[in-house]
């Protein structure tokens, strides 16, 4: 827009040309990237004895490393490892020993947070920024609140302060490959800090931050077989959620895998805890914060690329300010930086992996063909090699549109409006899902109103993608059961002496 | 010439009304000398699915009561059932056998069971919720609420003491039930019925089904809007009980699982039968001016 | 020019300003902000890596938008004609470094400063370095409003480019918004010359006392609606003066002012800016949320002292390739 009242001024002079941001990345040397790594068992790095995968660097595609693909043998090892350890080390250690090695490894955690911000980076095609100022720092923090729980257990179940409480045995965790090192801590910090050991296998395409947490646990000279890391692929995973001699499985990732969980340990006496997908509602009223909501609405669907299960994937804005929502926010995803994951002023890294960009596109194809509305996303120059996805939304929705429905894990926003409270609830819980949910309103009483009524287990009122140690996350229906972080995290890996 | 008594016809409860199977099935329930005491409904996959669709209309009333009206219907249930003590406890021992001591002492633990669960309405949100310090200007505040529709395999030697055991932590907590009665031993549920339906129980949140779990479980465990399923009724059915779990993976269902044996229904029960079925809401707000 | 585009916007808020009723249902129906999110909006920004030669544009555009300012009970003729020197070649040093958009200063020395820069036009912007004046009671605006006028209308007479006025917090914060609102209008009038022209308006805040990013919000529109060229957080004289979260919703105001009007108007955080790495922080700001129009010293100004100091050393760095010590720029 041209300005119409510069003329009236006195000029100052103007030579002003664009404030381009010049390439700002950051160092990759302080990585060290092998050209091949082995598992993780009993406190070393072994060979696997099955066959290996390449893990890519998908803003390249450029291959890192080749990682082994530990089988059904590698798995029973690890098992047999952390059983080891849990029997004869682990379990007697007394919890204020324990709280020792978690305070360790959140330090060193925090010592080499450069390094694991770039590795993370690298590997996941996630912005440096994110990587640097939420992964590392928060998984860090998650080892600090749960070191110090580890000598406090029988305050954790309540009812059990005087009974006393114990551990469960082995745990046998899956993690995704959107928050590798943050899901891990996530998994790894509270099944220590209450006396579990842990065989866990990160995701095949972000193996590297698990096997360089690996190192972390050697520098800490943590007991052999404490944690154990089998990298592969889905046949890995179901090798050790299907191993009889796990007393526990975590899993946090997508619904279908979650419910072929379930049914593999059907009729067991292993513990569950199911992190799974989501299409949550950020729902914005007309008396919204609008400025923050926006950053809300941004932050809600293209952090982390979208690659995130609790991801404000459903925008419901009132239809009084829908037009001026929609403008406001097109206008902000217009200083969306998209490109290479190291540079610091990125906001949208790489789509993670070829298979996942497929999916979006693929979903993203449906949504043009069936929603009346727009496609809009803004101009912006995506590089050509690697995974990339500009961000997108979609105007015009409805709930009965596979884009409203269906989890994309990717940088697009379907937009629908309402009209009355009533109807933002009704529409907001009309989902299989219900992991989390976004509120904008001024007015407090609503708040608590649509707080209390959103079927979700986390509520983000006038803010959103909110994480913290102390915080319990986890969601209602098939968003999957049990909750991680906060005392709350801890019942998934204790259970009372009764 | 004497009287000729009238006999009562024992029936489901769905929806706070008393309706015959819709398959017009019944079964003979004998005492436990194996003597004819009644016909009991026989509980099809069709009361099943009736039963849900109650339940679910029931669940957001039941959820939004306070805790403290949710708390006083369910010292309400306690009273009339204290109120109607003779009939449980001819119930109890006509079905279970052993002594009317015996009879009595399971009756008292049954009203007594209530009267806890009763108090714990108002205190479970605070025994597991929490305020939690996040590291920024955030007011935090994680708190209990009910899952919703919760399908529950009673016991089957326990009528009566198992039965409350398991209805009253789902309905405490603001769930709602569909409840599978003992199947040899229906009785003591349907008056448990006949107490709720005259206990400022809204209808529909507990609903009764006599029969036999292994045929209706199934139905409950496949539901896509069942949320929660308690397996307590076929303990000891290894089999069963692992193909009602896999089925309850569908729609990821809370599964409480069947023991090995039938629980001591005696002993004071904790928090288990009721956190099983509480999700944790946690929401974040701003503190700012 | 003034005047037309001036009545258009008054006309546009006709009904809004017709009453303290009207214009406070108009003020309070503005979104309201929530504190914790634009304070991270802010600090979000403020983590934008500029390096190279996003980094010399940065510094040099930062210099061509100081305000030079000194506002002393101490100040002489002396010391502002060094300072309006200084304005004019920052580094003597090297003749390519741009010059400051003003020197600020009391109303009695503005014709010291005029007279040291009556021709200052630089060599190769052609730009004159303006002379601005805080006048209307500053920094308390506690006077009556004909002392406030003819305080306004001593320094324009003076010679002064820019008047820097303070608004009526005591009203603001009681709610008698429409007496804040017609001072300025009035002090407005009261920057006309003779000639027609006008000096232009800045409208300072000070943000510190209003306390809430709501009221500054507020105090945005009314000072816009009232015609004022530049909205200005703080006097200097108290703190906190200017901030980040502050500068994000002024500048989130005047992005939706144009929005609503067609209408430009400049923002100028004053106070507490004393480094490189926080002017850029700044103009990312500028940039990424007012948008690149603002990007220019007509629009955006910095009213500091000890900042070009430090603009200079950053700005040797860069030429030079080392670090540059204070005994090499001048202390004026």
């Amino acid at each position: 827009m041209v300005s119409t009242g510069s003329t009236q001024r006195v000029s100052t002079g103007s030579i002003t040309g664009g404030f381009d941001y010049a390439p700002a990345p950051e160092s990759r040397a302080i990585v060290d990237i092998k050209p091949s790594y082995g598992l993780f068992v009993n406190g070393e790095f072994v060979d696997g004895a099955g066959a290996s995968f390449k893990t890519i660097n998908p803003a390249t595609e450029e291959v890192l490393a080749e990682i082994a693909e530990a089988n059904a043998a590698d798995v029973d090892a690890a098992v047999r490892a952390a059983r080891r350890a849990y029997a004869r080390v682990w379990s007697k250690m007394p919890g204020k020993e324990r709280a020792k090695y978690l305070f360790r490894i959140a330090r060193i955690l925090q010592e080499r947070a450069r390094e694991l911000a770039v590795l993370e980076s690298i590997d996941n095609g996630k912005p440096i920024k994110e990587a640097r100022d939420v992964d590392v720092p928060v998984a860090a923090a998650h080892f600090f609140y749960y070191a110090g729980w580890a000598d406090k257990l029988e305050y954790a179940l309540p009812g059990n302060a005087h009974s006393g409480v114990r551990s469960l045995g082995v745990a046998a965790q899956v993690i995704p490959w959107n928050f590798p090192l943050l899901m891990l801590a996530w998994k790894i910090a509270p099944a220590l800090a209450a006396g579990n050991t842990v065989v866990l296998k990160p995701a095949e395409t972000t193996p590297l931050t698990a096997l360089l947490f690996a190192e972390i646990c050697q520098q800490a000279d943590l007991p052999a077989g404490v944690v154990n890391i089998v990298t592969g692929a889905g046949d890995t995973g179901q090798a050790l959620v299907g191993h009889a001699d796990v007393d526990k499985v975590a899993f946090t990732g997508s619904t279908e895998v979650g419910k072929a969980i379930a049914r593999t340990v059907a009729g067991t006496d292993k513990r569950v805890t199911l992190e799974l997908g989501g299409k949550a509602a950020n729902i914005v009223f007309d008396d919204a914060p609008l400025d923050q909501a926006i950053e809300g609405i941004v932050s809600g669907i293209f952090f982390n690329q979208g690659h995130v299960c609790c991801a404000g994937s459903r925008l419901l804005v009132q239809e009084s300010v829908a037009d001026e929502v929609l403008e406001r926010l097109k206008s902000r995803m217009g200083t969306l930086r998209v490109g290479d994951p190291l540079d610091k002023n990125t906001d949208i890294g790489a789509i993670n992996s070829a298979e996942q960009l497929a999916r979006i596109r693929e979903l993203s194809a449906i949504g043009e063909q069936e929603v009346a509305g727009e496609r809009w996303s803004p101009p912006c120059e995506l590089p050509e090699r690697g995974f990339w996805f500009p961000p997108t939304i979609f105007t015009g929705v409805t709930q009965a549109h596979r884009i409203a429905r269906e989890e994309i894990f990717g940088p697009v926003l379907s937009v629908l409006t309402f009209r009355t409270p009533a109807e933002a609830v009704e529409k907001a819980n009309n989902t299989p899902y219900g992991l989390s949910a976004g509120v904008w309103t001024e007015k407090g009483s609503r708040i608590l109103w649509m707080a209390d009524q959103l079927r979700a287990g986390v509520v983000w009122a006038n803010t959103f993608n909110k994480f913290d140690p102390t915080s319990p996350f986890g969601g209602y229906k098939e968003s999957g059961y049990g909750r991680e972080g906060g005392r709350h995290g801890l019942e998934g890996y204790l259970k009372g002496t009764e | 010439m004497a009287r000729v008594d009238v006999r009562k016809t024992y029936k489901l409860y769905i929806g706070g009304a008393f309706p015959r199977s819709e398959s017009g099935h019944s079964y003979e329930v004998t005492d436990s000398k194996g003597a004819f005491m009644a016909n009991a409904a026989l509980a099809s996959r069709k009361d099943a699915r009736d039963a849900v669709v109650a339940a679910r209309k029931a669940f957001g009333g039941w959820a939004a009561r306070t805790a403290y009206n949710r708390a006083q219907i369910l010292y309400r249930i306690a009273e009339v059932m204290e109120d109607r003590r003779p009939q449980f406890v001819d119930a109890v021992y006509r079905c279970e056998g052993g002594s009317t001591a015996r009879a009595n002492k399971v009756v008292d633990e049954a009203i007594d069971r209530l009267v806890w669960y009763a108090g714990w309405a108002d205190k479970i949100g605070q025994v597991t919720g929490s305020a939690n310090p996040v590291a920024g200007p955030f007011f935090n505040l994680s708190t209990p609420e009910p899952t919703g529709v919760v399908a529950v395999l009673a016991p089957q030697a326990s009528s009566l003491l198992g039965l409350v055991s398991v209805i009253a932590p789902a309905i405490t907590t603001g769930n709602v039930v569909v409840v599978v009665s003992s199947h040899q031993r229906p009785l003591p549920a349907v008056t448990f019925a006949e107490v709720l339906a005259t206990s400022d129980v809204p209808g529909g949140v507990v609903n009764v089904l006599t029969g036999d779990a292994a045929t209706v479980g199934p139905w409950l465990a496949a539901h896509m809007d069942v949320n929660a399923i308690d397996l307590t009724g076929v303990a000891g059915d290894a089999e069963l009980a692992r193909n009602l779990e896999i089925a309850a993976a569908d729609n990821l269902k809370r599964v409480r699982r069947a023991p090995a044996a039938e629980t001591d229904w005696s002993t004071e029960p904790g928090l288990e039968p009721m956190t099983w079925l509480l999700e944790t809401k946690t929401v974040w707000h701003p503190i700012g001016i | 020019m003034t005047q037309t585009t001036t009545t258009a916007a008054s006309d546009q808020f006709a009904d809004v300003t017709a009453s303290d009723a009207t214009l406070r249902r108009f003020l309070h129906g503005l979104p309201g902000v929530d504190q914790v999110g634009a304070e991270a909006r802010a600090a979000g920004l403020g983590t934008r890596s500029i390096k190279t030669s996003a980094k010399e544009f940065a510094i040099d555009l930062a210099i061509r938008m100081v305000d030079l300012t000194t506002l002393e009970g101490q100040d002489t003729p002396g010391k502002v004609r060094a300072l309006a020197s200084k304005a004019m070649r920052p580094d003597p040093a090297d003749p390519t470094c741009p010059q400051t958009a003003a020197v600020c200063v009391y109303p009695d020395l503005v014709a010291t400063a005029k007279e040291v820069l009556g021709a200052s036009a630089d060599s190769t912007t052609g730009a004159q370095v303006n002379v601005a004046a805080v006048a209307t009671a500053f920094p308390s605006g506690r006077a009556s409003l004909a002392i406030k006028l003819a305080d306004t209308r001593d320094a324009v007479a003076a010679g002064a480019d820019e008047i820097d006025m303070v608004i009526d917090r005591g009203a603001f914060l009681s709610g008698r918004y429409l007496q804040v609102f017609e001072e300025i209008v009035a002090v407005r009038e009261a920057c006309e010359r003779p000639d027609g022209s006008s000096a232009h308006l800045k409208v300072i805040f000070e943000t510190g006392e209003l306390q809430t990013y709501d009221n500054v919000r507020r105090a945005s529109w009314l000072a816009m609606m009232a015609g004022g060229h530049f909205i200005k957080t703080s006097t200097g004289k108290v703190q906190p003066a200017a901030t980040l979260p502050v500068t994000l919703v002024m500048l989130e105001a005047v992005r939706d002012f144009r929005a609503a009007t067609g209408q430009m108007v400049g923002v100028k955080p004053a106070g507490g800016i004393r480094t490189t790495k926080d002017a850029i922080k700044y103009l990312v700001m500028v940039n990424e949320v007012a948008g690149p129009d603002w990007l220019d010293p007509d629009w955006f100004r910095f009213g500091a002292s000890t900042l070009l100091n430090d603009l200079l050393m950053q700005r040797t760095k860069m030429l030079t390739g080392r670090y540059s010590g204070p005994d090499y720029f001048t202390l004026d």
